[in-house]
């Protein structure tokens, strides 16, 4: 069976979005394109409540992904975590596909017996590490993610080791939002390795807009895929055509 | 779903719960809390017949399953086999209607590294990391390593007493990306290379172990993180025979388990020349036998030297 290439995209951000799109529904019309999104929602000391980071598990269930909460020293080993968790996930999801169309449709790995699952999950994980991927990284930039920025950057230094210790293919690219004109800016375009990036992660924008809809919208785009962006705008036609707009 | 904030009931099962296989039957009476992991919990448990076992239950399905193949793969070497063995593997449906997958193996009861050498001295340590280090061998051969060998994941058990590791959730395959990792023990955090499952990666974390028994606050990275590894060794009174041994594991040095057991008895045989008593002998000949001794050391850390510098 061939995996093919999975397409992940990372948001990591503290905040609730509170500009443009409504992040959810941007997600759930980019899982349709077959690209996961994963959400990093990122604490602040004291931050325990968390209230402004429920948007993270939403964006997340509507993008067919994982999403973790977490305090800044922990993001290194979620960062990854989340990442393989994710593809584990998707790749579940392809062979699930395959046992249903082949043994029916109440068919999954979990109804099977034991010895058969392992069998299964042998397969999972030998796609796991031999697919390739291209994973597009989103990092919130605003203001109050200044401090957090460093541990980001080694986070994602990381993630790079991980995964080029895999046996398939990588690339990544890393997008920061808000950019100056567009919701995002470019930090690095699609690559093999991740060691360089301590020397082009940007100064950081200080604004208080927080536009994660318009931005996940623009790292879509960045995947070269048009057609989301056509479904979107018919989206925002039929809606308007309901309010009679 | 990754998410920390809804522990399910499989990390939560009281003492006394009796879970019974929905594939074999076989019932367990729960007894107490062995420890808490990322993939799942391990339980102390009875089973029917009284005997008592370890018992692994999780709600991630993947990761359970592939400890189970795992296990079974380990079982497969002939004689001792490395790592716990595994008995029984089950699903148990829960009160609160999921699917719980478990399986039962062997409980290695033991005390945990660090008390251990608190208790009966420091001096066993080179021991016990070359009976690990014999462990390791066998797992290599077969083509696995460790992966996340730490001082959680390994015991010393009484009789005979011996360095076990008893956790197989980070065995990876030879040639993969190794599937679990503790940052401490980790070559690639330290910058002393990646993360592909190799033998070295296991020799690594196994200085990093001695490291951490020597260190139980650990210490921060710096800018030179291999240079500080080193200096940390140095630093250590408890490590200073083995700081050879252990600078080379940290360094990659090693590519088998043998070959760094091997250096490793060398200087466990050292030690005990050293140690012997020396006051029944004559003085002139006890003498002697110090030059002899600082002769052959000075000898052999030459054809060491030698060797690295000809590698």
């Amino acid at each position: 069976m061939q995996a093919g290439k999975l397409k992940q995209i990372l948001l990591i951000t503290d905040g609730c979005s509170n500009q443009g799109e409504d992040p959810t529904l941007v997600a759930s019309l980019i899982k349709e394109q077959g690209i996961t999104v994963n959400v990093i929602g990122v604490l602040d000391h004291g931050d325990e409540d968390s209230e402004s980071l429920q948007e993270v598990e939403e964006i997340a269930e509507s993008g067919g992904g994982v999403s973790q909460i977490v305090y800044p020293q922990r993001l290194t080993q979620t960062v990854q975590a989340v990442t393989k968790q994710a593809m584990t996930q998707t790749l579940q999801g392809v062979v699930n596909q395959e046992l249903r169309s082949i043994l029916g449709d109440t068919q999954s790995i979990e109804s099977l017996p034991p010895s058969q699952r392992g069998e299964v999950m042998e397969v999972v994980e030998e796609l796991t590490e031999t697919c390739d991927i291209q994973l597009l990284v989103l990092v919130d930039t605003s203001a109050s993610m200044q401090k957090k920025i460093e541990l980001v950057k080694e986070a994602l230094i990381d993630l790079s080791i991980s995964m080029n210790a895999r046996i398939g293919d990588n690339k990544f690219s890393i997008y920061s939002f808000p950019g100056k004109k567009k919701a995002t800016t470019q930090i690095l375009d699609w690559s093999t390795k991740l060691d360089k990036l301590a020397s082009v992660f940007p100064k950081l924008t200080s604004g208080g807009v927080t536009p994660t809809g318009p931005a996940l919208k623009e790292a879509l785009h960045h995947y070269g895929q048009a057609g989301l962006l056509r479904s979107l705008k018919r989206h925002a036609e039929s809606e308007q055509a309901d309010f009679g707009i | 779903m990754l998410n920390q904030s809804k522990p399910t009931l499989a990390f939560n099962l009281k003492p006394g719960t009796r879970l019974v296989g929905k594939w074999k039957r076989n019932s367990y009476v729960i007894q107490q809390v062995l420890g808490k992991g990322a993939i799942g919990a391990v339980y102390l448990a009875k089973q029917s017949d009284k005997k008592l076992v370890a018992l692994k239950i999780s709600d991630k399905v993947a990761s359970i399953s592939s400890e189970i193949n795992v296990l079974q793969k380990l079982a497969k070497v002939r004689g001792n086999s490395p790592g716990p063995s595994l008995y029984e593997v089950d699903d148990w449906l829960a009160p609160d209607g999921i699917c719980y997958p478990f399986y039962t193996m062997e409980y290695v009861q033991g005390s945990e590294l660090s008390s251990f050498l608190n208790n009966r001295g420091s001096a066993w340590l080179g021991l016990l990391l070359s009976q690990l280090l014999e462990e390791l061998d066998q797992l290599h051969q077969i083509g696995f390593i460790v992966g996340d060998l730490k001082l959680e994941n390994v015991i010393v058990t009484n009789s005979p007493i011996r360095l076990r590791f008893i956790d197989v959730g980070g065995v990876t395959q030879i040639g993969r990306s190794v599937k679990e990792y503790t940052e401490f023990y980790d070559r690639g955090y330290w910058q002393c290379g990646d993360r592909k499952a190799e033998p070295s990666y296991d020799l690594f974390a196994l200085a990093m172990l001695a490291l951490q028994c020597v260190y139980p606050n650990r210490f921060k990275k710096t800018e030179d993180a291999k240079g500080l590894l080193l200096a940390k060794i140095k630093q250590a009174k408890v490590l200073s025979a083995y700081e050879l041994v252990l600078s080379r594991a940290v360094s990659g040095r090693y590519q088998t388990a043998i070959s760094m057991r091997q250096d490793l008895k060398k200087v466990l045989i050292l030690q005990t020349k050293v140690e012997q008593p020396t006051a029944t002998v004559h003085k002139g000949r006890s003498q002697n036998r110090d030059w002899l001794e600082i002769f052959m050391f000075g000898l052999s850390s030459l054809i060491f030297y030698l060797l690295t510098a000809f590698y």
